[in-house]
């Protein structure tokens, strides 16, 4: 909950009430207040997507939030049901789509849990790269529009100069920009390019000054502080009851991470600290987002260093595709690469849930196969979906710009929500 | 993850707080499932949560279709201070998809057992507010049950690209 | 980027499309070439159209990944002001191009042709990617294509497209706003006065939603 008279400011603000009046609005006939309902649809400048908010209002205080979803439902789910599971793998990744590489991840995770194949190490590397590149993007993404919603609207080109950079990268690598279906079952589509290491080492040896750039921007603004400072106030308690992780969690004091708690995808090699807020207000969320970023620069730097030769992907060719000079001379990689390209690769019957850290919680991906070569279930336990709840209790008894303030900092993705 | 003794202890332990609970248990790639009947859910989840399980992941909902029972409700539940993983199935047959909502227990539920309502059809009873989530309001039908049909549209050619200059021009 | 026309000098071909025309078998290609030339651009008309052409006003409107590639757009490398396009609206009043950046879901359908209602003439629409063009990735039970509610005028295929492949899509829009003149196949379709205007309020409407009119939200 936010209180309203957290600072001087706001003190003063509260001391001009009606209440000397109030005898007489009293005494006069008719007069009462009531509550005002207003939709702020799902076309709004504000809502970061299609969500659709029914905000109960007394006066400007907000009493109550009411999230709609569902403008974006894209029946994800349902459509990877229809393919193999390679085929599977674009259909993912659009689900949230600023953390593609993570839901991409998330799922051949799951997948090659279910198959039992090992991940090369070059691989792991360049998939612990790709990704952390992905949460800064992320990140960058979030500060642009989140200060945009605040009225620092510079940051937005700024920000989305540095989400130019990495795309480039992404480019570079991967051959298109966004939704890059880079991560296959097994590994990474193909390796690298010569010089995209040099690219990320200039990207990473500049990315902490531009961190810095916008910290001098923001953090001793009067007008961030003020929006910032003690709004949107929600305790650990109740996020961990409403199944929060993330940066949200991390901004409340718990220092609750996947990549350290449970390490997958060679995480435990690498060296990084975990940035963990104190009030848990909006203003230690946007801390701890920033500095998660130049955390990953950390993890890449340290990726980059150490990343080792070797196979980009599983040698197993029932599971992956056999490198194109071996189809000129064998038999088998023919047959292989021709029933994995018609048919898919078949997955033996269970069901796993695969649990990985993205930039807004906890994402995790249940695979569930019955021996065919397409998935039973797929479901995706997206964070936006489930931190839905606490828009509401961030709002609550706060003004109508916290709200704004508060679904900034909250960091939706629509696209998460609906799936 | 529990290992696989520790699985069945904690089988073992759940029987005898409560003997017909566990209907089976199943260790597969590392991960363990309890899997449960679906009368006594919220019992197991409520013993549960008080040996350390006190987070919720996720809550599923899965179609087994053609095998009966046929709507399976996974719930994901976490131990942050051993870090241990642990998922309750339990399965109910479209005849009678009734299972008693987690809410009291996870706020977290909430949001998740409307989305496995919407798709899925199961009636969580004792959930405060069980409506459509994802779907319009009126949308008839449970999507993803696997005998809903896909849907989709054919593509809306015009076929006259002869006609249409193209980007080079 | 015109296409070439071989001057219609032969009366003989002039007459049997007048005769089709007034038949009603006058279609396609044949049709637009009919109505074109038999309108008269006026210079005042031309210019008009050149300032509409480059002063469109985009309406704020980010369905999905399109949207983050759209904002791509009024960002500094790929940028949209060089055109005079980056005042963009958030009022469906005061905007004049939708770009329908992402999949259309069914819930959001009736929505976004509300949208288009809202906005006064002359207005475009630009399908940005393929779901909303066609399905795109997903052909399920849960999306429409954009054709299939409003009219479309410009079609941009990627997914996501690229922003300069977007700058392109627009470009081509105005070439079209600045080069053809006001009738065409909107006007045959339907397509034009589709505005919604709001009736009369009541007198004492403060209140839209009453306290207990959000029982179903």
């Amino acid at each position: 909950m936010s209180t309203p008279n957290g600072s001087a400011y706001r003190q003063r603000e509260e001391s001009l009430t009606l209440s000397h009046l109030e005898p007489e609005l009293a005494a006069a006939e008719g007069l009462s207040t009531e509550l005002l309902t207003l939709n702020m649809g799902p076309h709004h400048p504000a809502t970061h997507g299609v969500l659709r908010l029914l905000v109960t209002l007394e006066g400007e205080v907000v009493r109550d939030v009411k999230p709609i979803v569902g403008y974006l439902h894209t029946g994800i789910e349902k459509t990877c049901e229809d393919k193999a599971y390679w085929k599977a793998i674009p259909v993912i990744e659009r689900m949230d789509y600023l953390a593609y590489f993570f839901n991409a991840m998330a799922f051949c995770g799951a997948v090659e849990e279910l198959l039992a194949v090992e991940v090369p190490k070059r691989a792991q590397y360049l998939r612990v790269i790709h990704l952390e590149l992905n949460r800064i993007m992320s990140h960058l993404v979030w500060l642009g529009t989140s200060a945009l919603d605040l009225g620092a609207i510079s940051m937005f080109w700024y920000c989305f100069r540095e989400k130019e950079t990495i795309l480039d990268l992404f480019e570079f690598s991967t051959g298109q920009r966004m939704h890059t279906r880079y991560f296959q079952v097994g590994g990474v589509i193909e390796d690298v390019p010569r010089g995209w290491v040099e690219k990320v080492r200039g990207f990473t040896a500049d990315m902490p000054n531009r961190v810095n750039q916008y910290a001098a921007i923001l953090d001793r603004n009067e007008i961030v502080l003020q929006r910032l400072r003690n709004t949107g106030v929600v305790d650990e308690e109740t996020l961990l009851d409403l199944g929060i992780t993330g940066p949200l969690l991390r901004a409340s004091g718990n220092p609750w991470d996947l990549r350290k708690a449970a390490p997958y995808c060679s995480y435990e090699d690498f060296e990084f600290k975990i940035p963990v807020g104190t009030v848990g207000d909006n203003y230690d969320r946007y801390r701890v987002r920033m500095a998660e970023m130049v955390e990953s620069v950390r993890i890449i730097d340290q990726a980059l260093d150490g990343l080792p030769e070797g196979p980009y992907i599983t040698e197993d060719r029932k599971v992956a595709l056999p490198p194109r000079h071996e189809l000129a001379t064998s038999m088998e990689a023919l047959i292989h690469h021709f029933k994995l390209v018609t048919e898919g690769f078949r997955v033996p019957p269970g069901e796993v849930y695969y649990p990985i850290e993205g930039p807004r919680g906890e994402l995790g991906c249940f695979v569930r196969a019955d021996g065919s070569a397409k998935p039973a279930r797929v479901h995706m336990r997206e964070p936006s979906f489930i931190m839905m709840p606490a828009l509401a209790e961030m709002a609550r008894d706060g003004y109508i710009a916290d709200l704004i303030a508060s679904l900034g900092m909250l960091d939706p993705i629509i696209g998460g929500v609906d799936r | 993850m529990p290992d696989a003794t520790g699985l069945e202890l904690l089988a073992q332990d759940l029987r005898e707080a409560d003997s017909d609970a566990v209907l089976d248990t199943l260790f597969f790639r590392d991960r363990a499932t309890l899997i449960v009947d679906p009368a006594r859910v919220r019992p197991t989840l409520e013993w549960l949560k008080g040996r350390g399980y006190g987070f919720l992941a996720s809550v599923h909902g899965v179609d087994y279709y053609p095998e009966e029972p046929r709507l399976g409700v996974l719930y994901e539940l976490l131990d942050m201070e051993k870090v241990d993983r642990i998922t309750v199935k339990a399965r109910v047959h479209t005849e009678k998809p009734e299972l008693e909502s987690a809410v009291p227990l996870w706020g977290a539920a909430n949001v998740q057992e409307r989305e496995v309502y919407d798709m899925f059809g199961v009636v969580f009873t004792g959930h405060p507010d069980l409506r459509r989530i994802l779907m319009p309001d009126d949308y008839e039908g449970f999507p993803q049950r696997r005998d809903f049909p896909m849907g989709g549209e054919p593509v809306l050619f015009t076929y006259n690209e002869d006609q249409v200059p193209g980007w080079f021009e | 980027m015109a296409v070439t026309r071989e001057p219609v000098d032969d009366f003989r071909i002039r007459q049997l499309r007048a005769r089709d025309m007034l038949r009603g078998d006058l279609d396609g290609p044949e049709l637009e070439r009919h109505v074109e030339e038999g309108v008269l651009t006026t210079t005042l008309d031309k210019a008009i159209d050149w300032a509409r052409g480059n002063s469109l006003f985009p309406l704020t409107f980010g369905l999905a990944c399109c949207a983050i590639e759209f904002m791509t757009i009024v960002s500094a490398r790929v940028d949209v002001a060089r055109f005079g396009f980056e005042a963009l609206r958030a009022s469906p009043r005061q905007a004049d191009l939708l770009i329908l950046s992402g999949r259309v879901s069914i819930k959001m359908a009736p929505i976004v042709r509300r949208i288009y209602d809202q906005m006064l003439e002359p207005k475009w629409a630009i399908a940005m990617g393929a779901c909303s063009s066609s399905m795109g990735v997903f052909n399920n039970y849960a999306i429409v294509p954009a054709d299939k509610f409003m009219p479309i005028d410009v079609h941009v295929p990627g997914c996501p497209p690229r922003p300069e492949a977007l700058m392109h899509g627009v470009l081509k829009l105005r070439a079209m706003i600045q080069g053809h003149p006001d009738q065409g196949w909107r006007q045959r379709y339907g397509a034009v006065g589709t505005e919604e205007v709001v009736g009369e309020k009541a007198a004492d409407a403060i209140n839209v939603f009453g306290p207990g009119d959000t029982e179903g939200a």
